[in-house]
C-alpha cells in the first residue's frame, strides 16, 4: 500500500493541453523525476509519452518510476535482462495487462497526448491504434485470408473488394504476398514460422494502427527469417510507430533509433541507440551491453 | 548387434557394468562373460538388465493393452456369434427316443444347443441311466420341438444316442413360422383353397411358396389400413373429442361450430367404414388359403396360411436360399414391429426409439452444457464459489442413473408434466398427455444425467485454447466476446464433441431411469409419424437396454428369446458405435479446421 501510495505521490498529473506533435517533449513534462534531456529526442514528435509509470501484479511492483517518449515513426528498442519488466513496459502500452486480473498501472501513459488509463478510454478502440505483434508466431487457425481480414470483420468490413485490397496491401507491407498469394485459402498454421510471424505482422497492421508493439518478435525464428523481419521493421517505420523488446542486442542495435534499458523494474536510461551503445551514460548500461551481466 | 532388451534407460549408456552384462549375454567367450562365473549369476544380471531397461513395464502395460483388446474383441465376438447364427435356417432333426417313463417319443425338431454331461445330472432329472454306463459322459441337445398349441412344450432336452435312434434330415420337413404359437414342425401333406385341396405332396411346395408369398402382402396391405388408415382416423377422432370437450370446458357450445364438429365426426366415421370394408374385404381374402401338414405324432392339421409369416424347408434348401432366407430373417429383425410379446419379430420400434432419444438428448445437452461451461471458464469470476460449482457439477456425474430417473419422474413427469397438462391439456384429464413417462421427459432425464459429462469436456476444451492466441485476438481490437464466440469457441468444438461423445455413449446405453421415464415394454406407434406435428414427444417409446431386459428376463419363453438377446444386444452396440463414429468423424472434421499451432 505504501509502496502504491509512493508511487502516486511521485507522480502528480501533469495537464499540459498542447498538441501533441508539435511541442518540445521532454520540456513539456514537467514531473519532479529527474530526467536527463535525451540527446536528438527533443526534435521529435512524440507518440507515447510516460510519466512515472509502474506496474504492479497483486503485491509485487513489475515496474516503477518509468519516465520516457516514444517518438513517432521510430523504432524504439526495449533491452535489459529477463524480469527487468521490458515485456511488462509493452504490455502497459496497449492495456495487454488488464486480461491479468491482478494488474494495475500507476503513473500516466498518454498516447498522441491522451491518458489511454482514463476511465471511459475504450480499450478496444485503443487496441486498435496500438497493434502487437508477439513472441510466438500466433496466427489464428483459420486461412492467412481470413487472418489478416479478422480485425477489419470485427470492426464490421464486409465488402469484399475492400477486405481483398485490404489484405493484399498488408500482407505486400509484410512483405508475404509473394510468398502466400496462391495460398491465400490455406490454414495459416502451414507457414513456416518466418512466414507466420510476418502473417501476424500483417494482421496488425491491416487494421491501420498508429503504433506496433514487438514482443521479442524474432526469438522463435531461425537467422534467415530474422533478418527479414528486422528488414521489414525498417520499411515499416515510415508508417508506424514501431516499439520492439528484445532480448538480442545487436538486434536492438541493428533496427532501433532509439534503445532504452530497464533493470530490475526500472529505466536506467534512454537515448539514441548509437549513443546508448557506444557510450553509455551508466555504468549499468555498459555492463549489460558488453555482457559483464545479463 | 541385435538384441530385444538394449539397455535403453537413462543410466544404462554411462554404466560399464551394465554394458559388460549385456556383452555377456550375447558373447560368452568373452572376457567378462567367463568372469561372470556361474550360469544363475548371468541369468540374474540378465534379469537385472532386462528390468533396469523397463521390461517388465513394457510388459505390464502392454498386457493392460491386450487384455482390454481381448475382452472388448470377445464380448462383441460372442454377442455377434450367438446372436447373428439364430436367423440360420437349421437343419431340421427327426428322430426316436426311447424313455422309460413316456415310451417312445418321436422328436422332429432343430438342434438350438448341445451340452456334455454326467449320467448324475441326467438322472437328476428324470433319465435312467444303467450302472455300467455310469462312468461316461452324454451329449444332451435342446430340440426346438415347436408347435406349442400342439403340445405345449417347444423346446425340450433329449439326450443323444443311445438314447435317440438313428437321426435323419428328412426332405419334406416343413417349417412354418406363424404369427402366433411360435413355428410349426412338420411334413407339408398338401395346399387347401377354401378347403379343397389344390396341390399334394411335393408339387405342393412350389405352390406353397407363391402363396405364401400372397398372404405376406395382403398381411401387408391389413397393416397398412390399420396402422395408417385406422391408427390416423381414431387419433382424429380423439382429437375432435377432445375439441368438444375443450369446448364443454369453457362453458361456449356454439350450436353451429357443434354442428360442424358432428359433421367432422361423421365424415371421420365414413371414412372409418370404408377403411373396415377395405379390410374385411382383405382379411377375405387373406382367409383363402391354407396348408395341410402332419405332425411328428402323425396328426394332420390345417394351418390358415392368414396365420402363416414364412415357409421353409431346410432340409431341401441350398445354401444359397439359406442365404437368402438370413437375410430375409435379419432384415426383418431389423425392420419389422416385434410379435408374440417380443419373442419373434423385428426389433424396429426399439431401434428407433434409442436412435431418436439419443438425438433429442444431444440437442437438448449440448447448447446448455457448452454454454455452461463457457460461462463457468471465460466469464465467471474464478473463485471458491465457481469452483465449488464445478465440484457440484462433478460429483452430478457420479449420481446413480436410477437417481436420475427418479428425479425425471418426479420433477419432469409429474411437476412440469402435470403443470402442462392442467396448464394446456385440461380437456383430456384425467388422461394424462404430458403428465405421464415419454419421449420429451426420457430425453430430458438422459440429458440432465450427461450434462457434466459435456460441462466437464468443454470446459477442458476451453482451458486448453493457448493464452497467445487469445492475446492475439484482443490486439486487432476484439472485444471480449468476440474473442470468446470467434476464436476460442470456435477451437474449442473438438472438445465439445468429445464431451456430446462421451454423452451419447452414456445416454445410448442407459436403461435404469429409463423405465421409469418413458420406456415401456411395448409401444403401438412410433414416437415419429405421418400425423401432425409428426414428433410426438409424449408418446411412450421402446429402447433397446430395455428391450433385452425385457426380452431376456420378462418373457414367457426364455428359450426363444435368448438369441433375440444376443442379436439385440449387438444392434445396440452397433448403433452406439455407428453414433460415436459419427461425431468422432464430425470431431476430426473440426480439428483439421481449427488446427493450431498449440495442437
Amino acid at each position: 500500500m505504501s509502496e502504491r501510495e509512493a508511487g502516486l505521490n511521485a507522480a502528480p498529473r501533469t495537464t499540459t493541453q498542447e498538441p501533441a506533435g508539435t511541442r518540445n517533449l521532454l520540456a513539456g513534462l514537467g514531473t519532479p523525476v529527474e530526467r536527463t534531456p535525451v540527446p536528438g529526442l527533443q526534435a521529435e514528435a512524440a507518440a507515447f509519452e510516460l510519466d512515472d509509470v509502474g506496474v504492479q501484479y497483486g503485491d509485487v511492483t513489475a515496474l516503477k518510476g518509468v519516465n520516457l517518449t516514444i517518438p513517432r515513426n521510430r523504432i524504439t528498442a526495449f533491452i535489459g535482462p529477463s524480469g527487468c519488466g521490458k515485456s511488462t513496459l509493452l504490455r502497459s502500452l496497449n492495456r495487454m495487462n488488464d486480461l491479468v486480473d491482478s494488474a494495475r498501472l500507476l503513473g500516466e501513459i498518454r498516447l498522441e497526448g491522451e491518458d489511454i488509463y482514463a476511465p471511459g478510454v475504450d480499450v478496444v478502440e485503443l487496441r486498435r491504434r496500438v497493434g502487437m505483434v508477439f513472441q510466438k508466431p500466433n496466427p489464428f487457425p483459420k486461412t492467412v485470408y481470413e487472418n489478416v481480414a479478422y480485425g477489419l470483420r470485427i470492426q464490421g468490413v464486409r465488402r469484399a473488394s475492400v477486405l481483398d485490397e485490404a489484405v493484399e496491401r498488408s500482407l505486400t507491407q509484410a512483405a508475404l504476398w509473394d510468398e502466400v498469394k496462391d495460398r491465400l485459402d490455406k490454414p495459416a498454421v502451414e507457414l513456416s514460422g518466418g512466414q507466420q510471424q510476418r502473417l501476424v505482422i500483417a494482421r496488425a497492421i491491416a487494421i491501420e494502427p498508429e503504433v506496433i508493439l514487438l514482443d521479442e518478435p524474432c526469438s522463435a525464428l531461425d537467422p534467415l527469417s530474422t533478418a527479414k523481419v528486422e528488414s521489414l521493421m525498417y520499411e515499416l517505420k515510415a508508417d508506424f510507430t514501431l516499439v520492439i523488446v528484445t532480448h538480442n542486442m545487436q538486434q536492438a542495435s541493428r533496427v532501433s533509433d532509439y534503445t532504452a534499458f530497464l533493470y530490475l523494474g526500472e529505466l536506467v536510461e534512454m537515448g539514441p541507440t548509437d549513443q546508448i551503445f557506444l557510450k553509455p551514460g551508466e555504468q549499468a548500461t555498459e555492463d549489460y551491453i558488453t555482457g559483464r551481466f545479463g | 548387434m541385435i538384441h530385444p532388451h538394449p539397455p535403453m534407460g537413462p543410466k544404462s549408456p554411462d554404466s560399464p557394468r551394465r554394458a559388460g552384462d549385456v556383452q555377456a549375454r550375447f558373447d560368452p567367450t568373452s572376457r567378462l562373460g567367463r568372469r561372470r562365473g556361474p550360469r544363475s549369476s548371468s541369468f540374474r544380471s540378465r534379469v537385472g538388465a532386462w528390468a533396469s531397461g523397463g521390461g517388465p513395464l513394457i510388459w505390464l502395460t502392454a498386457g493392460a493393452v491386450s487384455v482390454s483388446l481381448v475382452m472388448v474383441l470377445g464380448l462383441v465376438a460372442v454377442i455377434a456369434v450367438r446372436g447373428l447364427g439364430h436367423f440360420w435356417p437349421a437343419a431340421v432333426v427327426e428322430t426316436v427316443y426311447h424313455s422309460q417313463a413316456e415310451g417312445e417319443i418321436r422328436v422332429l425338431g432343430a438342434v438350438r444347443r448341445s451340452e456334455t454331461v454326467t449320467p448324475v445330472v441326467l438322472r437328476e432329472i428324470g433319465y435312467e441311466i444303467p450302472d455300467e454306463m455310469a462312468d461316461e459322459l452324454f451329449v444332451r441337445h435342446l430340440f426346438q420341438l415347436g408347435n406349442r398349441d400342439l403340445t405345449g412344450q417347444d423346446f425340450r432336452w433329449f439326450p443323444g444316442p443311445p438314447f435317440t435312434g438313428e437321426w435323419s434330415y428328412p426332405e419334406d420337413v416343413l417349417v412354418l413360422e406363424r404369427t402366433e404359437w411360435g413355428n410349426f414342425f412338420g411334413y407339408l401333406r398338401g395346399l387347401q383353397e377354401n378347403g379343397h385341396v389344390v396341390a399334394e405332396g411335393e408339387e405342393a411346395w412350389p405352390v406353397l411358396r407363391d402363396r405364401v408369398a400372397r398372404a405376406r402382402d395382403l398381411r401387408r396391405r391389413i397393416e397398412q389400413i390399420e396402422r395408417r388408415g385406422i391408427g390416423s382416423v381414431n387419433i382424429r377422432m380423439e382429437r375432435l373429442r377432445l375439441e368438444e370437450r375443450a369446448m364443454e370446458l369453457q362453458g361456449d357450445e356454439d350450436p353451429q361450430v357443434l354442428a360442424e364438429l358432428r359433421a367432422r365426426r361423421a365424415a371421420l366415421a365414413e371414412e372409418y367404414s370404408v377403411l373396415e370394408a377395405q379390410r374385411l374385404e382383405l382379411q377375405q381374402e387373406i382367409q383363402r388359403d391354407a396348408v395341410v401338414a402332419e405332425t411328428m405324432d402323425g396328426r394332420l392339421v390345417d394351418i390358415p396360411l392368414e396365420r402363416v409369416i414364412r415357409a421353409s424347408g431346410p432340409n431341401r434348401m441350398s445354401v444359397t436360399e439359406k442365404g437368402r432366407h438370413y437375410v430375409g430373417k435379419f432384415w426383418e429383425f431389423v425392420s419389422d414391429y416385434p410379435r408374440e410379446a417380443n419373442t419373434e419379430g423385428g426389433i424396429l420400434p426399439a431401434i428407433f426409439g434409442t436412435v431418436i432419444m439419443v438425438l433429442l438428448m444431444s440437442i437438448f445437452v449440448t447448447p446448455v452444457g457448452i454454454l455452461a461451461a463457457i460461462y463457468l471458464r471465460e466469464y465467471a469470476k474464478q473463485g471458491r464459489f465457481v469452483q465449488f460449482i464445478r465440484v457440484c457439477v462433478n460429483n452430478l456425474a457420479g449420481v446413480p442413473s436410477i437417481v436420475f430417473g427418479v428425479f425425471g419422474l418426479g420433477f419432469f413427469i409429474y411437476f412440469v408434466g402435470g403443470g402442462i397438462d392442467r396448464l394446456f391439456y385440461p380437456e383430456a384429464l384425467p388422461a394424462p398427455t404430458f403428465g405421464t413417462p415419454g419421449l420429451l421427459w426420457a430425453s430430458l432425464t438422459l440429458a440432465l444425467l450427461t450434462l457434466p459429462v459435456v460441462i466437464v469436456a468443454t470446459e477442458e476444451g476451453l482451458t486448453r485454447i493457448p493464452r497467445s492466441i487469445r492475446e492475439a485476438s484482443y490486439a486487432v481490437g476484439s472485444t471480449k466476446a468476440e474473442t470468446v464466440w470467434k476464436i476460442v469457441v470456435p477451437m474449442a468444438a473438438p472438445a465439445m464433441m468429445t464431451g456430446l461423445i462421451l454423452a451419447v455413449a452414456r445416454a445410448a446405453g442407459e436403461v435404469a431411469p429409463l423405465m421409469l421415464v418413458g420406456v415401456v415394454k411395448l409401444a403401438p406407434n412410433l414416437p415419429v409419424d405421418g400425423i401432425a406435428p409428426f414428433l410426438h414427444l409424449e408418446r411412450k417409446f421402446m429402447h433397446l437396454g430395455f428391450h433385452i431386459y425385457d426380452v431376456g428376463f420378462q418373457s414367457p419363453n426364455v428359450e426363444a428369446a435368448r438369441p433375440l438377446v444376443y442379436a439385440t444386444a449387438l444392434t445396440l452396440v452397433i448403433i452406439i458405435i455407428a453414433l460415436n463414429l459419427t461425431a468422432i468423424a464430425i470431431r476430426q472434421r473440426l480439428r483439421e479446421k481449427y488446427r493450431s499451432e498449440s495442437d
